[in-house]
């Protein structure tokens, strides 16, 4: 008898990283919305609004991070446009979160107000049935994929790969910002969805809310682990480090590359467009700049800070880099680029393994001294 | 002694008698009712009186003043009668007449209207340009006696198109006809919509008059259409040979290395600053010479973004050798460090570099279309530059070797190239050049710095287009690539232009994946 599919999940895992899971998941689920809510403001031990929705933002960045590490650390693809497909997610879940403003914009009407605003009399035809939370469901996962699925099967196709193929996904993510700048497009131009209300007629800003959303992340957040955990142990993640490695020997031996590369190339945007749709609510804004060049670069650089070739090296990147950065951008605004600028080069020069490569080399030494 | 004063007093009340204005009018000027200045205005521009003109001038310069019955034109603290030209005591309780924007704009036409009657050539020529869409039914007889006058073979098909749009109202159908027939020569837009209502039963009675307005239409259409295709194509080159200036650099960095400089923007954004710099340095020290300062930064932007680029090789780069997707990352931290050093030096607000004189205005081929001196000279720049690196690049032993390490980096460095140092120069050639397309881009964008954010995604897609290492595939890409842009942008707007390009690539890419033009040779990876 085969065992449940949840169990082989788990079974991936050894017995350091289920603890590990589990405590996150215990901190978050629990711990996190104990201290939020029951203690109070001043107290020390007291988890303040803007922590969470902080702690979240990371989460969802970090199962972004998941993503690319996944194709970039196993499958050898570097894509410098991994922000479309979030901001895709966030767009088709934030069309569902204006939707469910209902009549309390500003202009009080059935329409979203950027619509009022552009004297648009009835929704757009890929508006239609986006009040529902399933159908934006749907969309979050459905979208990212196709667009994924249709660039990745003609660029692999054509064995497009190395910094060629950064190079084109960085182009398609320019070229879909541009896209939804404009008004016409149909998604609020410039300023894109926000002021939202309420989530299936809950208040988006209520204390049980947020709890929830970031409930809701951690474990999404965990999920994605294992089942990258999974996903990289079995024979198809060893296809696909082998295709890494040495393309060509993959196909002489009798591997067509091409759906290897398109299934973890379109998982790692379904990935993205979840972590997006998880992000819009929590931050409360979605707007073009999410697919800016600069936006996708910097998960790459999650990925290398954390380390390539490990999915607890992503998560650790996502981590520190954009801890860094809300402290940076608050306390030396002017310094936050050079910072970065150099973290990208010391990085790739210093540490090509990254923080848990580092970790690993230090406690080998530490190993072979004792 | 005396008799040459007479002989001046009497030519000058001769030159009075003959021209002077109809008193009545001149008075009508200074009226309290706006209606009533501008019908005046009109009518003493259609007299066509050139001592006319110094009184509106004075009017358009505030200095038309009203002293009891009396208009005064002050020049420098004197008063002169505004009728006959004479000086005129300074009186005590004279009111400055007062002109609103409706006047100004009316008072302008008349000037024009006056200057037509010039003496000299190109006040003429100038005037009748400004008057071309200006024309109103009553400026008719102004032109007829215009066009009398006039020899100039340029001003003179200027003002019969005056003429005739002004006697399209005309009520003879006969004048219409001709005046339709005259119109169809035209160009512009405006004529086009002059000519509109003629088309249509309610607009024009006359059937011979109708069928003439509606093949004069299309004989406009038909030019216009062609004035903007050659407009799209002329800005495609321009864009162009922009991309051609960052593309080239990239093209040989890329060639030689293998690796993608994401910097190489902000090269061009190093290059566009030394243009600034030296405007500046020309400002404060030379101001005489202020229009050469662009020659003079040539060699500062070259040297200035080859001197950024070696110390990106020596520093970063060359450790990163066989590491290409780390390169990426690693330059594109370069990137931000220097767009982050540019805001710190120069402020975060695009700075302001000034075509010099010799650059500004330029070839007016037809009504609508202008080919202006900056994008020219870009043009030839990028030619001059292209015809610099293909010297280089063939004729010369730096050239020799670079080649043959971008065709085998190891066979090259086995026969005594020394790859290491070529690599470095190299770079230094391609962050120069890329140097020399800033500078080129500060004569008609933003000089900021971000500016060179925008062009990296396009830079590359030229190389992609072209193949590798090859000039010539380089050239036609980029040509190629600008040309097709620009028309795409006529017909669809600059963003599905942008897209539609993208997926052209990505399709082309399906099909020769090597580029427009491939290297020969055998690759093993």
């Amino acid at each position: 008898m085969r065992e449940p599919f949840i169990f082989r999940f788990l079974s991936a895992l050894d017995a350091r990283t289920r603890a590990g899971v589990s405590a996150f998941l215990a901190l978050a689920l629990i711990a996190v919305p104990l201290l939020h809510l029951l203690l109070p403001a001043g107290s020390p031990f007291h988890v303040s609004t803007y922590a969470i929705t902080l702690v979240g933002k990371i989460m969802c960045y970090a199962i972004v991070a998941i993503a690319m590490g996944l194709i970039w650390g196993y499958g050898g693809i570097l894509s410098l446009g991994h922000g479309i497909f979030f901001a895709l997610g966030g767009y088709a879940f934030g069309m569902y979160l204006m939707r469910q403003i209902g009549r309390d914009g500003s202009y009080q009407s059935d329409l979203p107000d950027f619509m009022v605003f552009l004297d648009w009399k009835e929704l757009p035809w890929f508006w239609q049935g986006s009040d529902s939370f399933l159908w934006a469901a749907l969309l979050v996962v459905v979208v990212p994929a196709v667009v994924a699925f249709v660039f990745g099967y003609f660029a692999f196709r054509s064995r497009i790969k190395g910094v060629y193929f950064s190079i084109i996904t960085q182009a398609l993510t320019y070229a879909a910002m541009l896209l939804f700048f404009r008004n016409e497009t149909g998604f609020g131009g410039n300023n894109g969805f926000t002021d939202f209300k309420r989530i299936l007629g809950h208040s988006i800003t209520s204390s049980e809310m947020r709890l929830v959303l970031f409930g809701l992340t951690a474990v999404v957040l965990a999920l994605t682990f294992i089942f990258a955990k999974w996903l990289v142990s079995s024979k198809y993640g060893r296809v696909l480090t082998a295709i890494r490695d040495a393309e060509s020997r993959v196909m002489f031996i009798g591997y067509n590359p091409l759906w290897f590369k398109l299934f973890i190339w379109t998982l790692s945007a379904v990935l993205c467009g979840v972590a997006g749709a998880l992000y819009v609510p929590q931050v409360g804004i979605i707007n073009p700049s999410e697919m800016s060049v600069a936006n996708s670069i910097e998960i790459a650089i999650w990925v290398a800070v954390g380390g390539r070739g490990t999915l607890i090296g992503p998560i650790v990147g996502a981590f520190v880099v954009n801890l860094a950065k809300s402290w940076f951008t608050v306390s030396f605004p002017e310094y936050w680029l050079f910072f970065l600028g150099l973290l990208f080069i010391v990085v790739t020069l210093l540490l090509p393994r990254g923080l848990v490569g580092l970790w690993k080399t230090l406690r080998t030494a530490q190993g072979a001294k004792a | 002694m005396f008799k040459h004063l007479l002989a001046t007093v009497l030519l000058t009340g001769a030159f009075a008698a003959q021209a002077a204005p109809d008193p009545a009018l001149i008075r009508q000027l200074g009226d309290e009712d706006s209606s009533v200045k501008v019908a005046a205005i009109q009518k003493l521009a259609q007299e066509g009186d050139p001592a006319t003109a110094r009184v509106l001038q004075a009017m358009a310069d505030d200095a038309l003043q009203l002293a009891g019955d009396k208009v005064l034109i002050i020049e420098d603290d004197k008063a002169f009668d505004a009728v006959s030209g004479e000086p005129a005591p300074m009186p005590a309780d004279a009111e400055s007449i007062t002109v609103n924007n409706r006047i100004r704009g009316e008072l302008d036409n008349a000037l024009a209207a006056l200057k037509l009657f010039d003496a000299d050539r190109n006040v003429r020529l100038d005037s009748a340009r400004q008057l071309q869409n200006k024309v109103s039914s009553e400026m008719a007889p102004l032109f007829e006696r215009a066009l009398k006058k006039e020899t100039d073979p340029e001003i003179k098909p200027l003002l019969k198109l005056a003429h005739a749009q002004a006697s399209l109202t005309s009520k003879n159908p006969a004048t219409r006809l001709t005046a339709v027939r005259t119109l169809s020569e035209s160009a512009s837009p405006a004529v086009r919509n002059m000519l509109q209502p003629l088309t249509e039963k309610a607009g024009e009675p006359d059937n011979r008059v109708r069928y003439a307005a509606i093949s004069a239409i299309k004989a406009i259409d038909a030019r216009l259409s062609r004035a903007e295709t050659l407009g799209a194509v002329f800005s495609g080159l321009s864009l162009g040979s922009i991309l051609l200036l960052g593309a080239l650099g990239l093209a040989i960095t890329y060639g030689v290395m293998g690796i993608i400089n994401m910097a190489h923007g902000e090269l061009l954004m190093v290059g566009a600053y030394s243009a600034y710099a030296m405007q500046s340095f020309f400002r404060a020290y030379f101001p005489d010479a202020i229009d050469w300062y662009l020659p003079a930064a040539i060699p500062l932007a070259f040297f200035g973004a080859a001197l950024v680029g070696v110390i990106m090789e020596r520093t970063v780069i060359r450790w990163l050798y066989g590491r290409t997707l780390e390169t990426l990352l690693a330059t594109w931290g370069l990137s931000l460090i220097l767009i982050q050093a540019a805001r710190v030096l120069f402020g975060a607000q695009n700075v302001e570099v000034a075509n010099p004189s010799w650059m500004s205005g330029g070839i007016e081929l037809m009504p609508n279309l202008l080919l202006p001196w900056n994008r020219i000279i870009i043009i030839g720049f990028a030619l001059f530059v292209l015809a610099l690196v293909w010297v280089l690049m063939n004729r010369t032993r730096l050239g020799m070797f670079v080649r043959a390490v971008t065709q085998n980096r190891a066979m090259a460095g086995c026969v005594g190239v020394p790859t290491a140092r070529i690599d470095t120069l190299a770079f230094a050639l391609g962050a120069g050049i890329a140097g020399l397309g800033g500078l080129a881009l500060s004569q008609i964008s933003n000089v900021g710095p971000d500016m060179g954010q925008g062009y990296i995604v396009d830079s590359f897609m030229v190389v992609v287009l072209g193949g590798v290492g090859q000039l010539a595939g380089a050239v036609w890409a980029a040509l190629g690539l600008g040309v097709f842009t620009k028309l795409l942008e006529g017909w669809s707007g600059a963003v599905i232009a942008k897209i539609v390009v993208l997926v052209f690539i990505i399709i082309f890419i399906q099909k020769r994946p090597q580029g427009l033009f491939a290297l020969k040779g055998r690759f093993v990876d």
